[in-house]
């Protein structure tokens, strides 16, 4: 039989002035199965928990109902203290007669009678709890980081450096992102491949660094601690072994004018390539679609004069597979195009401003590559159409951005600054060059950001013009560009030999096949979703899974390294033991009488429930059933209320004390 | 039941029951005692961890078990803890209202909510607005005369006279 404890807190006056305590424990001490019952001042105190515990030993109790303030408060408090008499903590729970009662109720008589009803209802869930044991699951101890960029290398070196295995895997030939891309950072003016290259170079050469480039995630399987993931290695025709990175290849290759990815299109490379001369690993790669020996079967000329005989037509794609215990996605963004065709049905380009159509008008990483000392232009700014030097550069911010009518309506966070360090450079490159900036508001939230933004329009004297602008079309070598200063409140018309176009940050618009592989969420915009925006912003719904940098949203360099080291600092506390201790609000499926309809499996959030087939002993298969995996069940219960059988049941809420719950609602 | 309350006022005081679950809804209750906002005291709330686990069983159990009004509340859509738990909770109400309209039970004592953690005042305002609805409808005993439940059998008139009658 039950022996229940009932302990009714006063809470100081909190509940005293409220609820008659001492008559609710008396009234409690008269119901069936409750054999103590009494009030005290502060039962969360140290007198009060003694008193619990107290309690518990002296009088064999079964059970215990605290009734007091709301769970989420105290009751891993209760919970610790009623373990520590040696009663399981499971067999505790609380009547919120605080939140849910005298806080909230004037009449005392009311008040008195609602939480002897709470308690009422308490004791008889408590009489029913099973005592359930924390679920431990193994783990390995192995991270992986899905995206080479800076948030990815950062998270890879964390990780590395506080001793844990990391696979990275970078589906472009190197790692380095966008950030690589860029000629110098906000607010420093640092050169961005300067600083980030020797992390490049810590990646590649650090002994805990798995490093999978131009390769992908073809698939995941398994749950937290436990992932299994075969990663793509796509086939570079390049012996990675054998290849010393010495060049020779590409200043042979005869297909020398493809326009290359790396410089936004404004550059041109050969067939066999590697993106940029810093490329971490500098092992080329041979891009099918433009190789002559590909598409003629002739040529074969970077074979002929490799010394290492590192080139390998025949290589195919390899499949990989590698045990993680936690991912880390750090897959990055893509930039707004204003074209006609877009990557996402509800978002349209820019008609207003050529749909793309005229070279002069190119976006802000285009504008990087032009200021790049890597760049096409070797860091001078030349226009795209006829190479010579633009006196005039317009500057348009929001170009997507914060814009219902293209179907954007996030701001893009990083435009402003960069575009005010745009014209700085340009004017630090172009002496007597004239920037103009079309503005809606200035965002520089950040250290030292408002500063840098006034440097640019009190030092570099770019002019900047509080409008939009409606329209830019071609007038012979000149752009037309017509908006608005709304501050003067007159309309402006600019002739420009340059416009560049601070288009909006998006997700990468292959992201989805990846987040449905992982089960992680993703917004409207496939931004990737964190499990709660202020308090968890690293970690997914999926345990183990974790974000960093633009993939969960628009953001900077230093945010994004934050997040990349943060993100490892959870992967570290996963990793840091052998297992992995859970709360036990898990389902557990009556085998005997599944009827194997699958229902549960398509309702489960988190596809923790999978087929089992029940064999006899000769091995035939007797009947199919549903069975839970404790590891990767999060205690929701909608498999339990979908099943037609009720074949189903959840540990801390089942069936039993949920319906013993309603019978003791009224008396 | 109503008449078992310790206070005894002239008015019915309705019974109501709330399913909620742990992470939306019953976290905005608490914000609404934190805030100390003023309600009704008529309402007993059952914790769940998910609207998701609520097998529209329970509500049924609710109105037999003295129930004059039920209450089921959870995150709003695309907030659910458990990604999709409150979508089919939603999905699951909308075909249990067409049978309890069937069954012949007045919708207006079973409603659905989406009250979030930080909407104390929201629920404070349900809560109150609830209860004088189900005030205005009186006690639900409709359901009880159907399973026969709280009714003594002399109520019953199983005479054969009356059987025939009732057969014609």
């Amino acid at each position: 039989m039950a022996r229940v404890g009932v302990f009714v807190c006063h809470c100081g006056e909190n509940i005293a002035r409220t609820v008659d305590c001492s008559s609710v424990a008396e009234r409690a001490s008269k119901l069936r199965d409750v054999v103590y019952s009494v009030d005290y001042k502060y039962m969360c105190s140290d007198p009060g928990q003694t008193l619990i515990k107290d309690a518990v030993k002296k009088y064999e109790l079964t059970g215990v109902v605290i009734a007091s303030c709301s769970p989420l408060m105290h009751e891993k408090t209760f919970r610790r203290a009623v373990s520590e008499a040696g009663l399981n903590p499971f067999l505790c729970e609380m009547a919120n007669i605080r939140e849910h009662c005298s806080w909230v109720h004037e009449d005392k008589e009311d008040a008195t009678q609602k939480a002897f009803d709470l308690i009422r209802i308490m004791v008889e869930k408590v009489k029913r709890n099973h005592p359930l044991q924390p679920i431990r699951i193994p783990v390995t101890r192995r991270a992986m980081v899905i995206g080479g960029g800076v948030a990815g290398i950062q998270a890879s070196l964390d990780i590395a450096d506080g001793g844990r295995q990391v696979v990275l895997v970078e589906k472009s030939p190197s790692i380095g992102g966008h950030m690589a891309q860029l000629s110098e950072t906000f607010p420093t003016l640092d050169c961005s491949q300067c600083i980030l290259t020797p992390k490049m170079v810590s990646v590649n050469s650090h002994k805990n660094i798995k490093l999978y480039t131009y390769s992908e995630v073809e698939s995941v399987e398994g749950y937290i601690g436990n992932f299994e993931v075969t990663i793509r290695k796509k086939a570079r025709y390049v012996d990675d072994t054998k290849c010393t990175g010495c060049g020779i290849c590409q200043q042979k290759c005869p297909m020398k004018k493809i326009p290359g990815e790396f410089n936004t299109g404004l550059g041109k490379r050969t067939a066999i390539y590697v993106p940029f001369p810093q490329a971490v690993p500098n092992i080329p790669v041979i891009d099918k679609e433009n190789c002559t020996y590909f598409k003629t079967g002739k040529c074969k000329a970077c074979e002929k004069f490799c010394d290492r005989k590192a080139i390998d037509f025949e290589q195919k794609d390899e499949f990989i597979k590698e045990k993680v215990g936690a991912i880390v996605v750090a897959t990055g963004y893509d930039l707004y195009s204003i074209k006609k065709e877009q990557n996402f049905p509800t978002v349209k380009g820019y008609g207003e401003y050529g749909y793309g159509k005229y070279p002069d008008v190119i976006n802000s990483l285009q504008f990087e590559r032009l200021l790049s000392a890597s760049g096409p232009t070797f860091g001078e700014v030349k226009r795209p159409s006829d190479g010579k030097t633009p006196e005039t550069v317009v500057f348009i911010q929001c170009v997507g951005s914060r814009d219902d009518a293209k179907g954007i309506s996030y701001c893009s966070k990083i435009c402003c600054m960069y575009t005010a360090k745009h014209t700085m450079l340009y004017k630090h490159k172009v002496h007597n060059g004239k920037a103009f900036v079309f503005y809606m508001d200035i965002r520089s939230a950040g250290k030292n950001y408002d500063e840098f933004v006034r440097r640019a329009i009190e030092e570099d004297e770019a002019v900047y013009l509080r409008g939009r602008v409606s329209k830019i079309y071609q007038e012979g070598d000149k752009l037309i560009v017509k908006g608005a200063d709304t501050l003067s409140g007159t309309q402006v018309e600019i002739a420009a030999d340059l416009v560049v176009l601070a288009t909006a940050m998006t997700a990468q618009s292959d992201i989805v096949p990846l987040a449905q592989k992982l089960g992680v969420g993703y917004d409207k915009y496939h931004f990737l979703s964190e499990a709660h925006p202020k308090l968890r912003p690293v970690e997914t719904n999926s345990a183990g899974i974790f974000l960093a940098g633009a993939c969960q949203a628009p953001k900077d360099i230093p945010e994004a390294v934050a997040q990349a080291s943060a993100a490892a600092s959870k992967v570290l506390g996963l990793c840091s033991s052998e297992e992995l201790e859970r709360e036990p609000y898990v389902a557990t499926v009556n085998e005997t009488t599944c009827a194997g309809c699958g229902f549960c499996i398509t309702a489960c959030p988190y596809q923790a429930i999978e087929r089992k087939e029940i064999k006899n002993r000769n091995g035939e298969v007797l009947k199919t059933v549903a069975s839970v995996n404790h590891g990767v069940c999060q205690g929701c219960g909608t498999c339990l209320s979908i099943c037609r059988s009720k074949s189903i049941d959840l540990a801390g809420f089942t069936d039993e004390e949920v319906y013993a719950e309603i019978d003791a609602m009224f008396a | 039941m109503p008449e078992e309350n310790i206070n005894s006022k002239k008015e019915f005081q309705p019974a109501i029951a709330a399913f909620v679950c742990t992470w939306c809804t019953y976290t905005g209750a608490d914000l609404a005692g934190t805030s100390r906002l003023k309600y009704e005291p008529n309402v007993r709330i059952m914790r769940l961890p998910c609207t998701g686990r609520i097998d529209y069983n329970l509500i049924v159990k609710a109105l037999e078990k003295g129930a004059d009004g039920v209450l089921v509340s959870g995150c709003h859509p695309n907030d659910c803890h458990y990604n999709a738990g409150n979508f089919h909770a939603r999905r699951r109400f909308t075909i249990f209202r067409e049978l309890l309209n069937f069954v012949g039970i007045d919708l207006r004592r079973v409603q659905f909510s989406w009250v979030s953690a930080a909407e104390g005042a929201k629920w404070a305002d349900l809560i109150n607005k609830f209860t004088s609805e189900i005030k205005e409808l009186g006690p639900f005993t409709e359901y009880k005369k159907l399973s026969g439940v709280s009714f003594p059998i002399e109520e019953f008139d199983f005479s054969e006279e009356t059987v025939e009658a009732s057969e014609k």
